[in-house]
């Protein structure tokens, strides 16, 4: 269980509830300034850890804390991952997506103890792409989704991890 | 005392490329030490990036991340000299920042 | 088995090419000839690899797998040994506690060296590594000795290896019956059995290479020390040659050595002779 008892509450904010309809488009304001009446889907400021989406054990469960939506699958979403991990514990996977106006971007792997392994905001004026090298305890799906335009999108690939070497 | 973040940020003229790797242990909670104790969760929560006093790129992570982690965008904009500030935090309230040029 | 009759045809194949080289047996030191030993390895592995430049051996099993490659290439946009390379640029510049540096004890002020060691030190009559001669200077500057396997030695050894990039190896073997005996005894344990799985370092790096042992993929032995010291995904972290050979050992389950003992030092001295023209890529990643 990833414990986070210890240092976020004491200096963070509040976490955000889920993640709403609107995408928030941020434009030359200050960051903070959210329209008002409008539940903030996301906020472009270095806060709310989703905390509970880093609690769940299924993909389903973190994707909902994340964004309270389902993704549909996406050929748009182009995920590279190695077909065989070299190590599990440093998988490179990166993503690229031709979806317009992304806001987030998140990687799960279905195998792993949590299933969330990380949550990219992604303002706008920022490429929707990113690249980043994970911890896979064993083959599994990675699982990579895009919110974008407000909806949600989402590409699987398989990748191998074996424990191998010489009695090692 | 040196950061423990190392960024590289490159300016196309239209976009800025950004690597950052980062010195931290990423402990994820869930690997036992030579004594079968579990070493405790250890790792950086939120990874900030920002240029012109906003954010470009905001990294939420959990344990599994690998160790010494790294990560890689880009963002429209961003000249040569300017500054990207480069902070993190972690589960335990440990915190880093650096600034570095774009070059 | 696929594998074994590899295996077969890859040996009946050496064996011809040793012969064909009269290469000595190791049992007659005055036939000893590295320079025709040099030829021959190198024969064998460019034969084996028409496809490969003769630098691309010093990528281990990057070179032979498509896919360890791309990871690889992806990892060395910002490589995991960064921080061990700041960590021994920093430590190299700085003085020990009498005023003097590592540079003081080597030529060019250790800087670009790294392709000439491991040496033959002709006072002493033995084979001379790098980090046998770091530390050295060390003890002779009044600094506690470092563990040979990690940490600081092989951070030092990092920087060092990044001011020789691209140098080729360059070994050399001086017309003296001592150094001619270690290069020999180096490649007799190369080729040697041991431990419980009774394998050699040839058994693997020779007649396998770019096959797998369990899932691993083999790196050739030609190159094989070009990389070093270097980060293991296996490891977490950086090591140096001391901890391959050691680790190597234990994992076929023979006894490790004390490292720097004779046996590896001469190891070390004829992997890395008969890779001489091969350049220097270390610090280097494996999985």
């Amino acid at each position: 269980m990833t414990k986070t008892d210890d240092g976020l509450s004491a200096t963070r904010r509040l976490i955000l509830q889920g993640a709403g309809a609107v995408a928030l488009v941020v434009l030359g304001s200050a960051f903070g300034n959210l329209p008002f009446g409008l539940a903030p889907a996301f906020a472009a400021a270095n806060d709310k850890y989703p905390e509970e989406a880093f609690k769940a054990k299924s993909e389903a469960d973190a994707i909902k804390a994340l964004y309270g939506k389902t993704p549909e699958a996406s050929d748009k979403v182009k995920v590279d991952a190695p077909e065989i991990a070299e190590n599990g514990a440093v998988v490179p996977v990166s993503v690229t997506t031709t979806l317009p106006d992304v806001t987030s971007i998140s990687f799960l792997v279905t195998e792993n103890p949590v299933v969330l392994v990380a949550s990219y905001k992604i303002p706008a004026g920022t490429m929707p792409s990113v690249g980043n090298r994970i911890k896979m305890a064993k083959t599994s799906n990675v699982i990579v989704v895009v919110e974008a335009g407000g909806k949600l999108y989402s590409a699987t690939k398989e990748v191998k991890v074996t424990v191998g070497g010489c009695g090692g | 005392m040196a950061s423990t973040i190392r960024v590289r940020a490159t300016s196309s003229g239209e976009t800025t490329e950004v690597q950052a790797l980062i010195q931290h242990p990423m402990e994820s909670g869930f690997v036992k030490d030579a004594k079968g104790e579990i070493i405790p969760p250890h790792f950086i929560q939120q990874l900030t990036f920002e240029y012109g006093g906003k954010p470009v790129f905001v990294a939420d992570w959990g344990g599994g991340i690998s160790k010494d982690p790294y990560v890689k965008f880009a963002f429209k904009g961003g000249k040569k000299g300017d500054d990207l500030k480069v902070s993190w935090i972690d589960n335990k309230g440990a915190s880093d920042t650096t600034t570095a040029k774009i070059q | 088995m696929k594998l074994r009759t590899k295996v077969q045809l890859s040996l009946a194949a050496f064996g011809l090419v040793l012969l064909a080289f009269a290469a000595p047996s190791v049992f007659a030191a005055d036939k000893v000839d590295p320079v025709a030993d040099a030829k021959a390895f190198k024969k064998f592995f460019y034969e084996k690899f028409p496809k490969l430049k003769p630098e691309d051996f010093v990528n281990g099993p990057y070179s032979m797998n498509e896919d360890l490659y791309k990871q690889w290439q992806e990892k060395e946009q910002f490589p995991p040994y960064e921080f061990a390379l700041e960590a021994g640029k920093e430590m190299f510049s700085k003085p020990f506690k009498n005023g003097k540096t590592y540079g003081d004890c080597f030529a060019n002020k250790g800087i670009g060296v790294r392709q000439d060691y491991p040496t033959f030190d002709e006072k002493e009559g033995k084979v001379i590594t790098l980090e046998l001669a770091l530390n050295r200077c060390r003890e002779a500057n009044g600094e506690p000795p470092f563990s040979y396997l990690r940490d600081e030695m092989a951070s030092l050894t990092a920087y060092m290896a990044f001011t020789s990039r691209g140098k080729p190896f360059d070994i050399k073997i001086p017309n003296d019956p001592r150094a001619l005996e270690a290069y020999e005894k180096g490649k007799e344990y190369f080729y040697t059995r041991r431990g419980q799985l009774n394998f050699s370092c040839a058994t693997c790096h020779v007649q396998s290479p770019g096959e797998r042992v369990r899932t691993e993929v083999l790196a050739p032995a030609l190159g094989i020390l070009n990389a070093m010291p270097i980060y293991r995904s296996e490891w977490s972290g950086m090591g140096t040659t001391s901890r391959r050979f050691t680790t190597c050992n234990s994992q076929i389950r023979g006894v490790p050595l004390t490292p720097q003992d004779d046996e590896y030092r001469n190891v070390e001295y004829y992997l890395s002779y008969v890779s001489n023209g091969l350049p220097i890529s270390g610090p280097g990643a494996r999985p």
